[in-house]
């Protein structure tokens, strides 16, 4: 079935089952690699998108359910304010180790501070721990949503 | 000179990095004829210089996260003098001939490239310096570099690398081994802190990983292993398969793990990897497992059991006679070990990109930590010469170990070859990942040890159950015949018994030692117990006056005055005092261990509150010699790898096998550590000596483990001897 979306600004048509996720749209049909796939069964978070401004695991998205919606990745979440400033402080503090699980991890952080601009340890916990980090980035993870959010280190 | 001076000194250049130097140098005059003035300049294998003065370093080792895709060009840029944001990094390909071995494994890099690095930069300075030298008619020796510059202070004239490197790369070769080196005092990068330097292409989602790769007409592929590691493809119907709009080809391949000619696995070849993935519901395939079908979990548990009853069947190391001592001891304490078979889930499953072209020759786009192991299994399994494959290295997502191991490559080489012409990416699916991985082996271990009437450890047993094959324990399986504290106590007999099993084994993160700390400190722990001790005193008693233990044969030495330094650096660094936290609920554990070269204490702090166990703090104190090359880097090893040592502590789940098969499917039964099991804070000191600068991706995991089963003994009185630490 045709699709239509909105992909990172875009006006995006796509030709797909609508059966396949949105993680597979944008890895092989708009060439969008940022987003990646970890587990595919919702489990570790590394495929996090916002569609229409909710975090969402693209692996457990059917296309058919992102039809006239907005989808941003980790292309572009740096186009959004909140995103900007989560993106700055990940560069900052130098967050990733390998780096696979940061696209996700950006996302969920986005998403959180766009909810709750300060967020306390259960905020983070509840908004983060979906987030699986294999290299175990956590300490870096907190700090800089921390950072991001404009808050200090916590007592 | 001698003629075979000469040549010695030729092959050791060639063997060496500068060999690199003298080949593109001898290359680069080839070019020279015609140069484009805008061309950047190579001065050895690893630096070319550009016409705007950026100077591009190739790193040789794969980046799996470990931070060496920065690390080792600022070796190199230190010794070669210019700023770091001159600097633009290339992630070379796999390639021994031009680079020498290549490898992301067992912390090797920074004993093993401190030297060559510096010196690779030195030699393309002194390259330089030698052009300005001739071009200025001065004495080299009046000369200096900054920031990419070489000035001669006397005359006040200045001229960038930029301007000097044709020149440069025409002069003499300079010896390696001779090149000065700067004195450390003048260091301005190295132990500088330096950012990642993929880290902005990370947060922005650039395509970095082997999983990224696209390139023109490729084609995708999803596999369907057998269900059994070891057995093999009997016959399969793909007629359904091949029906689905946008599948092209069914291909049986070997893992390598079967015996020639036979197959383990059959490949489904589509325009979309979910496509491929999902039509894996319509494939038939019938696998022969018998030979396979008798090994599981339960099956070892039980085995190993009726072995630990037994006698040894193998020595690994006798001194004295432990029996004899053990029967005159004062004290005895005796107490099983045992660990789990666990996997790596490195977060980026498995997968590789190859290309087969019409002469013969492959090409690979390969998240491999061993390139050259790759293509040794590659060109057997495809029947060709191992110059026929180029390797690329991507960007790794997490390795762990796991990617020492190449069968995904020679999995998609085979693919590779069925479809001559297109790129095949392979990607594993993460049940694939879980059910196809070289495994973290299981263990038993029967300690005993003997105290004197004044509480000095004088007698130690070990009867160690490994999976071994041919009478050798399989790959991570082994022990060391010199594990601590065995060669320092009077009595000493370690005995070895062998399991069989069909899966495949591996090294996983600070293998062998992953496991070794947890038995021996946590057994140490019970034995300072029964001293009256606490953990740090009874090591500081056994480690006795410092000194270097010998070590196996290749293994470096193990030297007991940086062990004592280390654990009295952890102690004070974290208040230790041995005595019982007056908090019901909270304990404080210790371990050390060495391994990779580098000594690590740690304790760790707990809270046990209905069984749950928080972990709330881990100190560390390492000793990895003179330097710590990237501070920011450094702690963010450590960090990670303490807090890798927790999951395998508390968090992991064991991979349980029945009838052969492993039974894994995703996170939800091989659950990986969340943030909700993030220890408030990982707190480091550095115990800096003489020694030469070592690695720490590994080192600072082991001791964690001990330390929180120690940390658990103290907070409830309970001794978990078995991984992961459950209280029931
Ligand atoms: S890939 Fe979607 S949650 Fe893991
Ligand atoms: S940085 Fe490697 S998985 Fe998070």
């Amino acid at each position: 079935m045709a699709v239509a979306l909105t992909v990172n600004r875009k006006k995006r048509m796509v030709e797909a089952d609508p059966e396949k996720p949105l993680l597979w749209v944008l890895r092989e049909d708009l060439s969008l690699v940022g987003t990646k796939f970890g587990c595919g069964a919702g489990l570790c978070g590394a495929c996090t998108v916002l569609l229409d401004g909710v975090a969402v695991r693209s692996c457990q998205t059917p296309i058919s359910e992102a039809a006239g919606k907005q989808v941003v990745t980790i292309e572009d979440v740096a186009s959004l304010p909140v995103g900007k400033k989560v993106v700055d402080a990940w560069v900052e503090l130098d967050v990733p180790q390998c780096g696979y699980c940061q696209a996700g991890q950006i996302m969920s952080a986005t998403a959180l501070l766009t909810d709750t601009p300060k967020p306390g340890p259960d905020d983070i916990l509840a908004g983060m721990n979906g987030n699986i980090c294999r290299c175990a980035t956590y300490l870096r993870i907190q700090k800089a949503i921390r950072k991001a959010a404009g808050m200090g280190e916590p007592a | 000179m001698t003629a075979a001076s000469v040549i010695n000194r030729r092959s050791f250049l060639v063997a060496s990095l500068a060999g690199g130097a003298a080949l593109t140098f001898e290359a680069s005059l080839a070019i020279a004829a015609t140069p484009a003035a805008s061309d950047p300049v190579a001065l050895g294998v690893y630096i070319r210089i550009a016409a705007d003065n950026t100077v591009n370093i190739s790193s040789r080792n794969p980046e799996i996260g470990q931070g060496i895709k920065t690390m080792l060009p600022m070796l190199i840029a230190e010794e070669l003098d210019v700023a770091w944001d001159q600097v633009r990094i290339t992630q070379a390909d796999g390639d021994a001939k031009r680079y020498g071995f290549q490898i992301a494994g067992g912390s090797t890099a920074t004993p093993t490239q401190w030297l060559p690095m510096r010196q690779a930069g030195a030699a393309a300075r002194a390259m330089l310096v030698a052009a300005a030298a001739k071009q200025w008619s001065v004495d080299a020796a009046t000369l200096t570099t900054d920031a990419g510059s070489v000035i001669h202070k006397a005359s006040g004239r200045t001229v960038t690398y930029a301007a000097l490197a044709a020149v440069a790369a025409t002069v003499p070769a300079v010896d390696l081994a001779k090149v000065p080196l700067k004195d450390p005092a003048t260091f301005r990068i190295i132990g500088k802190s330096v950012r990642g330097v993929d880290t902005p292409a990370i947060v922005r989602g650039t395509p970095l990983f082997g999983i990224d790769t696209m390139l023109p007409g490729m084609l995708h592929a999803a596999l369907v292993k057998c269900p059994v590691i070891g057995g093999t493809l009997a016959s399969f119907d793909d007629a359904a398969v091949r029906k689905i709009p946008g599948i092209l080809a069914v291909v049986p391949i070997s893992s390598g793990q079967v015996p020639a000619g036979k197959h383990d696995a059959l490949a489904i070849v589509g325009q979309s990897w979910w496509t491929a993935s999902k039509a894996r519901e319509k494939l038939v395939a019938k696998w022969d497992t018998a030979e396979q079908t008798g090994f599981s979990t339960a099956g070892y548990a039980k085995q190993a059991a009726a072995l630990l009853a037994a006698a040894p069947q193998a020595d690994l190391f006798k001194a004295g006679n432990a029996d004899a001592a053990l029967a005159k001891a004062a004290k005895v304490v005796t107490a099983d070990y045992s660990y789990p078979f666990l996997a790596h889930a490195t977060l980026e499953p498995q997968n590789c990109t190859a290309q087969w072209s019409a002469d013969g020759k492959i090409e690979f786009w390969a998240p491999t930590q061993a390139p050259e192991w790759g293509r040794k299994e590659v060109a057997t399994m495809l029947g060709i010469a191992p110059e026929a494959i180029t390797i690329h290295m991507t960007r790794i997502g997490g390795g762990f170990g796991r990617r020492l191991m190449n069968d995904y490559m020679v999995l998609a080489g085979q693919v590779a070859k069925a479809m001559p012409g297109r790129p095949i990416k392979l990607v594993f699916d993460r049940t694939d990942d879980l059910r196809n991985d070289y495994y973290r082996p299981a263990g038993w271990h029967r300690m005993t040890a003997g105290l004197d009437e004044k509480g000095a450890l004088v007698a130690l047993k070990d009867h160690f159950v490994t999976f071994a094959a041919g009478g050798k324990p399989v790959r991570a399986a082994e022990m060391n015949s010199t594990e601590f504290p065995g060669p320092v106590v009077p009595d000493t007999h370690f005995g070895q018994s062998f399991l069989a099993t069909n899966l495949t084994t591996g090294w996983l993160r600070a293998p062998t030692s992953n496991a070794m700390a947890f038995v021996f400190q946590g057994f140490l722990d019970e034995v300072a117990e029964a001293a009256g001790i606490d953990l740090p005193e009874l090591m500081r008693r056994t480690l006795g006056v410092p000194r270097e233990l010998k070590p196996e044969e290749g293994d470096p030495p193990f030297h007991t005055g940086r062990a004592r330094a280390v654990i009295d650096a952890v102690c004070k660094f974290a208040a230790w005092t041995g005595k019982p936290s007056s908090t019901p609920g909270k304990g404080r554990g210790f371990g050390f261990y060495f391994s990779h070269r580098g000594y690590f204490a740690e304790i760790v702090d707990v809270t046990v509150t209905d069984g749950a166990v928080k972990v709330d703090k881990v100190w560390i104190a390492g000793d990895i010699g003179s330097q710590v090359i990237n501070p920011l880097n450094a702690e963010h090893q450590m960090q990670g790898a303490a807090i890798d040592g927790l999951a395998q502590a508390l968090v992991w789940q064991p991979v349980v096998q029945e009838a052969g098969a492993v039974m894994a499917e995703n996170f939800g039964d091989f659950p990986l550590l969340r943030l909700d099991a993030v220890p408030g804070d990982v707190a480091i000191t550095w115990v800096k000596t003489d020694f030469p600068p070592t690695g720490l991706g590994e080192p600072t995991l082991p001791p964690v483990i001990p330390a929180t089963a120690n940390a658990i003994r103290a907070a409830t009185g309970k001794r978990l001897r078995s991984l992961p630490l459950t209280l029931a």
